[in-house]
């Protein structure tokens, strides 16, 4: 009689842990479902080719794709090397107990912490108003650096997204068994040739799925840019490191709440939503099936 | 044998610099010692990446507390203290840093983030931890593994798409529930934040309880305990540590998040109690007021100041969360 009703408040616990879960999952689907159903209608070949028209009451969104893909792709050529040589250092250089190699793992976890908007005032401090004004001094061509453009703005990316970048090469280096490097190192090879011809190529996919998780997560980040080289709408692609571009995620910003004739752009709006969203979301993916094959490779070799 | 640290614990220092070697070998080693050498700099990138953060944030607010005339307008009695607004009416804190006589109270802001932050926790700490108990002790196992990763998916929405999510529909929702007089209130910045950081709890809860060793699991069931009861009184106390740095890392992420509450709090930087008032959060205000300052202004100062306050913020809460979780760790004796 006791353990029935032990077994019976047992049950109604566990369903409603079931049901907080069935809370995240349906609005997950509410939001992929309202934007895919608001969006489809404006998503078409055209919408994705041509620039805005009209006050960005009409046309597509062309530029603002063009800036997102200039502006990752810098910040993966930044990231990617600093980012795994890192890995590297902490995973197969790093003596054991090094205080300096806890200094840089703190340091990485506490960079991961730092928000997004942080890093804007960071990038508009540092890279824009230090580095952009002295390189204007130093070749005295007026202002050409001095100011917020596509290359200080995928550089403050790519501080941001350094922290996926170590984590993600550094459990891509763990995998790789111990014995494969030991056989290397009895063959008489160095251990930076064990290294570049063993363990990066064995690491190398899921080192891939970090730079994949790190494009996601800068092509989606607005905060940063908005200071650092964002436009609000430029009737020109961007020409060098030095314009500014615009950027799907701040064309969202703009539409939702600057826009002066909401009822008009709202199905540019959802368009471009459902650009961005289908843009991370299939990066995500990407990134979840890289790993799940690794994991299943790994076992085997293991 | 730990595979860790090759080229330093494999051989002792001497023996890779054995000095008989020819012409060749030696060239091999200097490589060897270039390669370390650069890979050990690459790597100091990091510490300089968060000192240079540091840094350069504070050293664009610093002029708040050295120039002369920022200093008339920006104290620290007047970013904290209530200020007389009008003659003839009682003190009170306000935030219009552009106006004839600019007024910089700081209170308005810190409520803002307050509210929305409150809001975002309380409705995603238990649903995500209940969630995370649920994925890691009765769902079956062929559905775990699925489960995990559409969690996840919610974390890689960028956090512009949660927030257009938020001004377009649960602004519109949440107003026939509740009949707020304004759209845009804490509230709805509240719950599109908890959108935002409820993967967070999830993940971190469910590794935390996922490594919980099954002997506990095992142990209380052969004792008689019901399943919910092995996971409500042995499994998640055993996790502690784990949930304890959950729920801190969603509270830094609270704090910072910017597009959910710049587009759905309405942004009015009012000192008012009620959820149901819009609100403007420290976060937001940097956002939307970058754009138009006078850079050198005390304004743009200003808004470095609320960067510098924002960072200490967080590296505060990641540190007291590594720490207390080290400290958990040692006394409930359980590798998370």
């Amino acid at each position: 009689m006791k353990h029935a009703r032990r077994k019976l408040v047992g049950g109604v616990f566990t369903s409603l842990t079931g049901l907080a879960l069935a809370l995240i999952l349906s609005m997950l689907f509410l939001i992929v479902f309202d934007v895919v159903r608001g969006g489809a209608g404006t998503m078409s070949w055209a919408f994705l080719t041509t620039a805005p028209e009209e006050g960005m009451t009409r046309g597509g969104i062309f530029p603002a794709l063009y800036g997102t893909a200039l502006l990752t792709l810098l910040m993966t050529v930044a990231v990617m090397p600093v980012g795994v040589v890192t890995a590297i250092y902490l995973h197969e250089y790093a003596p054991k107990g090094s205080r300096f190699a806890a200094a840089v793992r703190v340091a990485v976890v506490n960079l991961a912490g730092v928000p997004s908007v942080v890093f804007g005032l960071f990038g508009l401090g540092f890279f824009v108003s230090f580095l952009g004004r002295s390189m204007d001094r130093l070749l005295g061509g007026g202002l050409v650096w001095g100011q917020p453009s596509v290359l200080w703005a995928s550089l403050t990316l790519a501080v941001l997204t350094l922290p996926v970048v170590i984590v993600t090469t550094e459990e891509a280096l763990r995998s790789v068994p111990a014995s494969q490097r030991l056989a290397s190192l009895a063959l008489g090879a160095t251990v930076s040739q064990t290294l570049r011809r063993v363990v990066l190529p064995a690491a190398a996919p899921g080192i891939l799925t970090g730079a994949v998780l790190a494009v996601s997560r800068g092509a989606g980040e607005v905060a940063p840019i908005l200071l650092t080289g964002a436009a609000y709408y430029l009737p020109e692609l961007p020409k060098g490191l030095s314009s500014q571009f615009m950027h799907l995620g701040y064309h969202v910003y703009v539409l939702a709440t600057q826009s002066p004739d909401v009822e008009a752009t709202r199905p540019l709006l959802y368009g471009t939503v459902l650009a961005l969203l289908g843009l991370t979301v299939a990066l995500n993916l990407v990134a979840v099936l890289i790993r799940a094959r690794v994991r299943r490779h790994g076992r085997a070799d293991a | 044998m730990d595979a860790r640290s090759l080229g330093s614990s494999f051989a002792p220092r001497e023996a890779r610099e054995a000095p008989g070697l020819g012409g060749p070998s030696r060239w091999r080693q200097r490589r060897e010692k270039l390669v370390e050498a650069v890979v050990t700099l690459v790597a100091f990138l990091g510490i300089a990446a968060l000192a240079l953060i540091l840094v350069f944030v504070a050293k664009e607010a610093l002029p708040l507390f050295l120039d002369t005339e920022a200093m008339k307008e920006v104290s620290l009695s007047k970013l904290f203290l209530p200020q007389v607004v009008r003659e003839g009416r009682p003190p009170a804190f306000v935030w219009q840093p552009v106006s004839e006589v600019p007024k910089v109270s700081l209170v308005p802001l810190l409520l803002g983030t307050l509210k929305t932050t409150v809001v975002a926790l309380v409705l995603a700490l238990p649903v995500g931890m209940a969630s995370a108990l649920f994925v890691a002790e009765f769902a079956p196992r062929r559905l775990r593994v699925w489960l995990k990763p559409v969690v996840e998916l919610l974390a890689g929405i960028p956090s512009v798409v949660l927030g257009f999510f938020a001004l377009m529909v649960l602004a519109s929702a949440l107003q026939a529930l509740t009949g707020a007089p304004v759209r845009l209130n804490a509230l709805v910045a509240g719950v599109g934040l908890a959108l935002a950081i409820v993967p967070v709890v999830f993940t971190v809860s469910e590794d935390a309880l996922s490594a919980v060793p099954s002997s506990y699991r095992e142990a209380s069931l052969a004792l008689g305990a019901t399943r919910w009861e092995t996971a409500f009184k042995v499994v998640l106390p055993a996790a502690t540590p784990g949930l304890v740095a959950a729920s801190l890392l969603a509270l830094g992420r609270a704090v910072g998040e910017t597009m959910i509450v710049l587009m759905a709090s309405g942004n009015a930087a009012l000192v008012s109690a009620s959820l149901f008032d819009s609100t403007r959060s420290m976060s937001a205000t940097i956002a939307a007021e970058m754009g138009e300052v006078v850079v050198g202004s005390p304004h743009y100062s200003l808004l470095f100041l609320i960067g510098v306050l924002l960072f200490a913020l967080t590296f505060v809460l990641n540190t007291a969360a590594a720490a207390w979780v080290r400290y958990l760790n040692r006394r409930v004796g359980v590798a998370t």
